[in-house]
């Protein structure tokens, strides 16, 4: 039986499984999400202005609500529009 | 003491003297109740959408600390009267958002560049590109200069002889 080691694949098997997400405020240590930032807030919003979901953007539970909660907050203060199309 | 924070957007369309007036009618009610720890003028910007079909506000974002938050209420309910406020939002800012607030004063937090988005040329627009390039050069010199250039090389080289 050949060993782990003499099995070769034509293309490489963990090809495109490198790059991990991570929550960035849990790396970097952010604690908190000012609402009045909305160059930051435009991150995890996509270009009609709506909220990115937690499986693109890579933030853990804690975060993401709390970016959901910053971007409301904005949207209230016109800082950030409801809808739109042309955001990005 | 707790630690709050106002952000107020005042109408445009009035006189400046009106404007401050409105911003400093609230500064002094909260004054008044606690401690101010910062107003920031965020000044005249662009609304996301129109707001009593205005396109542009005066923002103001105030700071402060209370024993406790009774003057919140009458602070909002005022606002609410007030026809020069557009809008306002009162925040409870915990430890870290009282932390981050000092940092961004004292400049500690930076603001993200935006890239600039590179407009690649795809091989359809190379070739219009190039023809373009070709029809709108400068007309190229005539053959005739090259005949005489050959001759005169040929001389010098007779003469050398």
């Amino acid at each position: 039986m050949a060993s782990r080691d003499d099995i070769k694949f034509l293309s490489n098997p963990n090809i495109g499984s490198k790059r991990s997400k991570y929550c960035r405020f849990r790396k970097f240590g952010i604690k908190h999400i000012d609402y009045k930032d909305t160059a930051f807030l435009e991150q995890f919003v996509n270009d009609q202005g709506k909220v990115l979901p937690r499986r693109i953007t890579g933030n853990s539970l804690k975060y993401q609500r709390r970016v959901a909660t910053a971007v409301k907050r904005a949207r209230h203060l016109a800082l950030l529009p409801y809808v739109t199309d042309l955001l990005k | 003491m707790r630690n709050y924070e106002v952000t107020f957007i005042v109408d445009p369309t009035l006189s400046s003297d009106e404007i401050k007036s409105a911003a400093k009618k609230y500064e002094k009610i909260l004054a008044d109740a606690g401690k101010i720890v910062y107003v920031t003028e965020i000044g005249l910007r662009q609304l996301a959408y129109p707001i009593k079909n205005r396109n542009t506000g005066i923002y103001y974002c105030v700071e402060f600390e209370v024993a406790n938050g009774e003057i919140i209420d009458k602070m909002e309910l005022s606002m609410k009267r007030d026809e020069a406020i557009l809008r306002f939002l009162t925040v409870k800012l915990d430890k870290y958002g009282v932390k981050y607030n000092e940092d961004k004063r004292a400049g500690k937090i930076g603001t993200i560049k935006k890239k600039k988005k590179v407009v690649e040329e795809d091989s359809r627009d190379k070739r219009r590109n190039n023809r373009r390039k070709k029809r709108d050069a400068p007309a190229p010199k005539p053959k005739q200069e090259a005949a005489p250039k050959e001759t005169e090389t040929a001389t010098t080289t007779d003469a050398e002889n």
